[in-house]
């Protein structure tokens, strides 16, 4: 019954979400064949080296992201997974190839995207509020209102009462929570995640992972995903897409249908393990 | 004051008083002479009977330190930001600032109480002198420690050069600014007494010289100590105006 409502006001959002992008459509093309939300072309990525040829870190990335959809970008560690995030978030400039968000070029940050890094990148000199606002101050849009969503933010991830602690009274996955909320306070149209729970043990992890998948009904955000864990990326993910060793390209691409809401259960399911295991032969673990 | 302050106040103070008792004893069963070493004793007396012209010479030493500290964090402070955040800046100043830092401040000190006078002026500027080094490299290194991290979420909002500074930079830089005021204000206690001794007219440096040509040993010592004293409570105003300013720093390390 409960999981029902969950299906239905999940689907509703996502619904709106693509609507709204079809009005932003800035080319105002018929909606029959509608500017994907992402769009990633060709995208290249060489780093130069004193004394040697270039690193080429991503020889070709191509695919496009819908809107409301969580891709994961799954790959070895150093195949180049930070850097096409902070390509994608304006961070870095891409050596070459096409970067489009909403119809827009990315060449510079982009401010309502979302970023969360591994590290949870706290301030420690900011109560954990103050670390959630820190992007509505740098936006000039730190008011009353801004709090209040703070605060619901905070609740939502379970951080009631927390508001005026520093960072250094909270574990490394509270911490993480926090991050994620801060990545969220100006409702980012895209949300950059890299490998944010990464450094939490296991279990914090797979709650971290209900708590992603949780936050996704309620907001209606795109979301890219960068992990190196099989299972997390089948578990959280609408798509996979999976990078090859460096320099990387995209080995599969893999779209995961699994119902929602998911619950751990889902985890020790026949689809799900043959997800894992396409998964698997991409990054060349299994045959 | 919290347990831990009192826990922390008690170690110290078991350590001044075992060393306070073996010097007297040490004085006094071996029958040293006073004006080679006066006993505890003979200073708190000294301290005591001259508390007056103690407290009058202290006023001068204590503002020349002072403002020659508060001079040294008003000027360093901006300088260090300037210095870097500016390549060119940074390869212009620093290598001038290593270079007259290598000189020893006594060598100068008599030249500035020709420009400045046996007044406080030149202690001042001595004390500003042995000051300022330690604020420009510590403010300077805290600029540039700033998290990575940091700069790329500022970065990713678009911050402005001005909010990067003053909302990350800053902030992040202070308990590095901090540790170089901490270092700033005691050199400066010492800059002021170089100063007092190359020529003055005042001061418990200048009190500790006329002692000690009259020999009469406990009061220099008296001075001394006051002059110890004068440091720690400078050093402690500085660490706590630490905890006001960064209260942060103080929690979840319990
Ligand atoms: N700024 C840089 N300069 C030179 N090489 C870099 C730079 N950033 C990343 N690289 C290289 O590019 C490759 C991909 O790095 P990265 O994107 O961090 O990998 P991943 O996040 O997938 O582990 C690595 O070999 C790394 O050494
Ligand atoms: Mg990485």
């Amino acid at each position: 019954m409960q999981a029902d409502i969950f299906r239905r006001r999940l689907l509703c959002l996502r619904k709106q979400a693509i609507q709204s992008h079809a009005q932003l459509d800035p080319q105002g093309r018929a909606n029959s064949a509608p500017v994907p939300f992402g769009h990633f072309k060709d995208v290249h990525q060489s780093f130069k080296r004193s004394g040697q040829t270039p690193l080429v870190a991503i020889k070709n990335i191509t695919f496009d992201l819908k809107a409301g959809h969580l891709v994961t970008l799954l790959g070895p560690s150093g195949c180049g997974k930070t850097t096409f995030l902070k390509i994608v978030a304006g961070l870095i400039s891409a050596s070459g190839g096409t970067i489009q968000i909403n119809g827009r070029d990315v060449a510079e940050p982009q401010p309502d995207f979302g970023v969360v890094f591994q590290q949870a990148n706290l301030m420690p000199w900011r109560s954990i509020l103050d670390n959630v606002l820190f992007p509505m101050e740098i936006l000039r849009r730190s008011d009353a209102a801004a709090k209040l969503r703070a605060q619901e933010l905070l609740a939502l991830v379970g951080l009631e009462g927390f508001e005026q602690s520093y960072p250094s009274q909270l574990s490394g996955g509270m911490q993480q929570r926090v991050a994620l909320c801060r990545a969220l306070i100006h409702k980012p149209k895209l949300l950059l995640m890299d490998e944010p729970f990464g450094a939490l043990d296991e279990l914090t992890r797979m709650e971290m992972q209900d708590l992603l998948l949780d936050i996704r009904v309620k907001t209606d955000a795109t979301v890219m995903f960068v992990t190196h864990s099989i299972s997390e990326a089948v578990y959280i993910s609408d798509v996979v897409a999976v990078l090859s060793k460096r320099p990387s390209v995209i080995a599969d691409y893999i779209v995961v249908n699994l119902p929602y809401p998911r619950s751990a259960e889902i985890r020790y399911s026949a689809e799900f393990t043959d997800l894992e295991h396409r998964a698997g032969r991409a990054l060349g673990i299994t045959r | 004051m919290t347990f831990r302050d009192v826990r922390n106040a008690i170690y110290p103070l078991v350590g001044i008083s075992a060393i306070l008792l073996i010097w007297q004893l040490y004085t006094h069963f071996l029958g040293i002479n006073r004006i080679v070493l006066p006993s505890p004793l003979d200073i708190l007396w000294a301290s005591i009977s001259n508390w007056d012209v103690l407290l009058r010479e202290s006023w001068p030493t204590f503002l020349e330190s002072v403002l020659g500290f508060a001079l040294a964090v008003a000027i360093g402070i901006p300088f260090a930001v300037c210095v870097a955040n500016s390549r060119v800046l940074n390869l212009t100043l620093y290598p001038i600032l290593i270079a007259t830092q290598s000189i020893p401040k006594v060598a100068v000190a008599p030249i500035i109480l020709v420009w400045f006078g046996l007044g406080m002026q030149s202690k001042l500027v001595i004390a500003f002198l042995v000051a300022f080094f330690p604020i420009v490299v510590d403010t300077a290194a805290g600029m540039r420690a700033t998290p990575v991290g940091l700069l790329e979420l500022a970065r990713s909002l678009r911050a402005s050069s001005l909010q990067i500074f003053l909302k990350v930079q800053f902030p992040a830089a202070l308990p590095f600014i901090f540790a170089g005021a901490k270092v700033a204000v005691t050199l400066a206690v010492i800059g002021a007494v170089i100063g007092e001794f190359i020529g003055s007219v005042g001061g418990l440096g200048n009190l500790l010289l006329t002692a000690n040509s009259q020999l009469d040993s406990p009061l220099a010592w008296a001075a001394l100590i006051w002059l110890s004293v004068l440091g720690i409570l400078l050093f402690g105003a500085v660490v706590i105006a630490e905890r006001i300013v960064m209260p942060w720093s103080d929690v979840g390390h319990h």
